[in-house]
C-alpha cells in the first residue's frame, strides 16, 4: 500500500496498540531544555524512577539565559535556579547537558540538527511547541508538556493518538526577495492559526523541494502557529550532505547505509492525505504581521485591514481587540508603520542563511536613529560560523547588538524585553499580547524584511530595497 | 491524579476566541521549578493592571464570577505555546473544566494529564451557554463525565465527546506512567531491535 512519510515513521515506531486507544510510540530523540523540564524530574524522584534511555535525551540552556556577560553568574535569581536545577538534573540523572560553557550550546531547535541528533526517519519530542522545527530532516517530531516530557524520561515512550494527514504542496518558484519565512506566514495566512489543528503537515511541491535545509527549518518550525502536531519535509539528497561529517551522525560506509535508509523516508506515489491544500509559490509576497497571532498578516504592500469591514461578529471582535493592543488604525499602509526594536533570532530564523541574507540588506548601512536592534545566533556554532565569515562586523558597523546564543527576545524569559509601547520587527514567530515583554507590539517579518526595516525605521519592501 | 467526581459549578465566561498559553499565564511564571501556586500568574496580563491592581474590566474580576469551576471560551483555546503552567495555572485558580467549541492539541493533552476536562460543545451550544451566563447571574453547569454530558438546572443539556481511553483515565486517576510500565517488555523488545543511534 502506498503510504505517506508521516506513515511510515509512524508504523514503525508502534510499539503496542489497541483498537480504540492511542498508540504507545517509541521516541528516538527527546530534547529537554531548562524551563518545562524541572517539575518533569521532581515527579521522577517522587516516584523513584530512573531515566530509561539516557542516550536518547539531550539537554540544552537557552529559554531564560542571558545572552550578555556570560562569564558573569546569571543575575535573575530564579532563572539561575532553573540552570542549576538543569545541571543538577543531568549529573544525578546521567544526562548530557549542553551547557553555557560548550561549544554546542545553542536552541534546542537548532542544535538538533546541527550536531547531527535529529536525523530523518525519527521521532523527536521536546517539551517545546516548536520542535516541528526537526521536521524539516524527514523526522516526525512535535511538541509536549511537562507531563509527557517525564513520561517519556521514565519510558521513552509516549501515548498518542494517530494525527490527520494534512498535505501542503507549495508549487513553483519563489520569487526573489520572498523568504521561506513568508512562505509559512503566508500558509498561516491562508488556512488560520487552527488552521492544521489535529494534522502532521507535509510541506511538499517543487518550491518546498528547492528550499535549503535551513529554509525548511523555518517553514516547519511555525507548523504550531498554524496549529499542526507536525511538520515536515522528506529527506533528499540536500538532507544527507547536510548531515555529512556532522558529531552525532554514523561515520564512513555506516553513513551511507544510514542515508540509503534515511532516503527511503518519503510519501509514495499514490499516497492519500487527509487533507490537501496546493499553492502557487508565485503568488507569496513578503509578509508582516499587523495583530496579536501569526494568522493575521498582510503583504507588506498591504494595509492594516478595518474591523468594520467584517460580517462575522468574531472575526471582527478579535481584529478590533487586536489592533487595540496594536495602536494600529485601519488602513494605515505597512510601509508606513514605524518600528522601535529589531530582533533578528529564534529558532524561526537564527541560522547562519538567515544571518548572512540579513547581512547582506545591512551591510554598509547604518540602523535608524530611533531604533534599537539586535541580532541573537541560534548557537555557539552559528555565532563562530558567523564570526568567520565577519557576519558580526557588518552587523555591529551598522549599529546593531551582536549577542550571545539563546532565545532571548523571541520569549522574554531574559532580561531581552520590550518595553511597554514599543513596536518590534521580529524574526521569531508569535506576535500574541505581551510575547516579547508586556505591552510590546511585535510585528513578524524575515531575517531580510527585519534587517531592512532597522535601517529604514519602517517596514519597507524588500523587493525594492536596491532602490534605497 | 485524583479520580474525576461529577460536580456543579459557577461558569465564567472569557468571550474570545484563540486564547494562546502566553495569555494563560506569561512568561514570568515560567520560571517556576514546581506546579503549586500558579493561580496567581493565570490572565495576568488581563488580570491585573500595569501597577498591580485588580483590573475591573477583566471578567474574572467581577465579583459575580469569584469562586468560578468552568470556564467557558470561544474556539481555539490554549494556542501557542506547549507550557503545562498554562493548565497548573487554571487548576490553582479553581477551574475543574474548560468549555470550547475548540482546543489547542498540545493544551488539550495537558489538561488530560492533570484532570483538567475540556469540553468540546458546538459553536451555537457555546452560544447558548454565553446567553445563559448574561441572563441568570450565578449560572452554574454540572458536567457528568460517565454520561458525557453538561446540563443546568432549567432542563439545557449538551452531550460531548471524548476518546474512551482519556474518560478512563480521568474516571479512574490513572497514573499515565505506571500504565506504560506495565508493558516494559514490549518496550524492550522494541529496544533490541531498534538500538540507540548516537555513537
Amino acid at each position: 500500500m502506498a503510504l505517506t512519510l508521516f506513515e511510515k515513521i509512524w508504523q514503525e515506531h508502534v510499539v503496542m496498540e489497541k483498537a480504540g486507544q492511542p498508540a504507545l510510540l517509541y521516541i528516538d530523540l527527546h530534547l529537554i531544555h531548562e524551563v518545562t523540564s524541572p517539575q518533569a524530574f521532581e515527579a521522577m524522584r517522587v516516584a523513584g524512577r530512573k531515566v530509561h534511555a539516557p542516550g536518547r535525551t539531550f539537554a540544552t540552556l537557552d529559554h531564560n539565559i542571558p545572552t550578555i556577560d556570560r562569564d558573569r553568574p546569571i543575575a535573575d535569581p530564579d532563572s539561575a535556579l532553573q540552570v542549576e536545577m538543569m545541571k543538577k538534573n543531568c549529573r544525578e540523572f546521567g544526562l548530557e547537558l549542553f551547557d553555557l560553557a560548550s561549544p554546542d550550546q545553542g536552541i534546542v531547535h537548532v542544535i538538533g540538527p546541527e550536531l547531527g541528533l535529529t536525523q530523518p526517519g525519527m521521532t523527536i519530542v521536546c517539551g517545546d511547541s516548536h520542535t516541528a522545527t526537526h521536521g524539516a530532516m524527514g523526522a516526525l517530531a512535535f511538541g509536549i508538556g511537562t507531563s509527557e516530557v517525564e513520561h517519556v524520561l521514565a519510558t521513552q515512550c509516549l501515548w498518542q493518538v494517530k494525527p490527520m494527514t494534512f498535505s501542503i504542496s507549495v508549487d513553483g518558484k519563489l520569487l526573489p526577495g520572498v523568504s521561506a519565512k513568508d512562505m509559512i506566514l503566508a500558509i498561516i495566512g491562508r488556512i488560520g492559526t487552527d488552521g492544521a489543528t489535529g494534522c502532521a503537515v507535509e510541506y511538499r511541491g517543487s518550491a518546498v523541494a528547492a528550499l535549503s535545509m535551513e529554509e525548511r527549518m523555518t517553514v516547519c518550525n511555525m507548523s504550531i502557529e498554524a496549529g499542526a502536531r507536525a511538520g515536515m519535509v522528506a529527506a533528499d539528497q540536500k538532507t544527507i550532505e547536510y548531515l555529512r561529517g556532522r558529531k552525532y551522525v554514523p561515520k564512513g560506509a555506516d553513513f551511507d547505509k544510514a542515508a540509503a535508509r534515511w532516503l527511503e523516508f518519503k510519501t509514495d506515489d499514490g499516497a492519500k492525505f487527509d487533507r490537501e491544500l496546493r499553492i502557487d509559490a508565485k503568488d507569496i509576497a513578503p509578509q508582516v504581521t499587523w495583530g496579536t497571532n501569526p494568522g493575521m498578516v498582510v503583504e507588506v504592500t498591504g494595509k492594516v485591514p478595518d474591523p468594520a469591514a467584517m460580517k462575522d461578529e468574531s472575526a471582527r471582535k478579535s481584529v478590533a481587540a487586536a489592533l487595540e493592543y496594536m495602536a494600529l488604525k485601519p488602513g494605515t499602509k505597512i510601509e508606513d508603520i514605524n518600528i522601535d526594536r529589531v530582533f533578528i533570532g529564534s529558532c524561526t530564523n537564527s541560522r547562519v542563511s538567515d544571518l548572512a541574507n540579513a547581512a547582506k540588506v545591512v551591510k554598509g548601512r547604518r540602523v535608524a536613529k530611533s531604533v534599537h536592534a539586535m541580532v541573537v545566533p541560534g548557537s555557539q556554532h552559528v555565532k563562530l560560523e558567523a564570526e568567520k565569515m565577519g557576519l558580526d562586523k557588518i552587523f555591529i558597523d551598522a549599529g546593531f547588538e551582536w549577542r550571545e546564543s539563546g532565545c532571548s527576545m523571541c520569549l522574554g524569559m531574559n532580561p531581552d524585553i520590550l518595553k511597554p509601547g514599543e513596536r518590534c520587527a521580529s524574526t521569531s514567530n508569535r506576535n500574541f499580547e505581551g510575547r516579547q515583554g508586556k505591552g510590546g507590539r511585535t510585528h513578524l517579518v524575515g531575517p531580510e524584511m527585519a534587517a531592512a526595516a532597522a535601517i529604514a525605521g519602517h517596514f519597507v519592501d524588500i523587493r525594492n530595497w536596491g532602490n534605497h | 491524579m485524583k479520580p474525576f467526581t461529577n460536580f456543579t459549578g459557577l461558569v465564567a465566561p472569557l468571550d474570545r476566541s484563540n486564547v494562546d498559553t502566553d495569555q494563560i499565564i506569561p512568561k514570568q511564571f515560567l520560571k517556576a521549578v514546581v506546579r503549586s501556586g500558579l493561580g496567581r500568574g493565570l490572565f495576568f496580563d488581563w488580570r491585573f493592571t500595569p501597577e498591580g491592581k485588580d483590573n475591573p474590566t477583566f471578567v474574572l474580576n467581577h465579583p459575580q464570577y469569584k469562586g468560578a469551576e468552568i470556564l467557558v471560551a470561544r474556539a481555539n483555546f490554549g494556542s501557542g505555546s506547549s507550557r503545562e503552567h498554562a493548565v497548573w495555572a487554571l487548576q490553582d485558580y479553581g477551574f475543574r473544566a474548560v468549555i470550547a467549541p475548540s482546543f489547542a492539541d498540545i493544551f488539550f493533552n495537558n489538561c488530560g494529564k492533570n484532570g483538567l476536562v475540556t469540553i468540546i460543545l458546538k459553536p451555537e451550544e457555546v452560544d447558548a451557554i454565553f446567553q445563559s451566563i448574561a441572563k441568570h447571574p450565578g449560572y452554574k453547569l454540572s458536567v457528568d463525565l460517565a454520561a458525557q454530558k453538561v446540563s443546568d438546572e432549567a432542563g439545557w443539556s449538551a452531550h460531548f465527546e471524548i476518546a474512551a481511553h482519556s474518560k478512563r483515565v480521568l474516571l479512574e486517576g490513572l497514573d499515565d506512567v505506571a500504565l506504560t510500565l506495565e508493558h516494559a517488555s514490549m518496550i524492550e523488545a522494541y529496544e533490541k531491535q531498534h538500538p540507540v543511534p548516537y555513537r
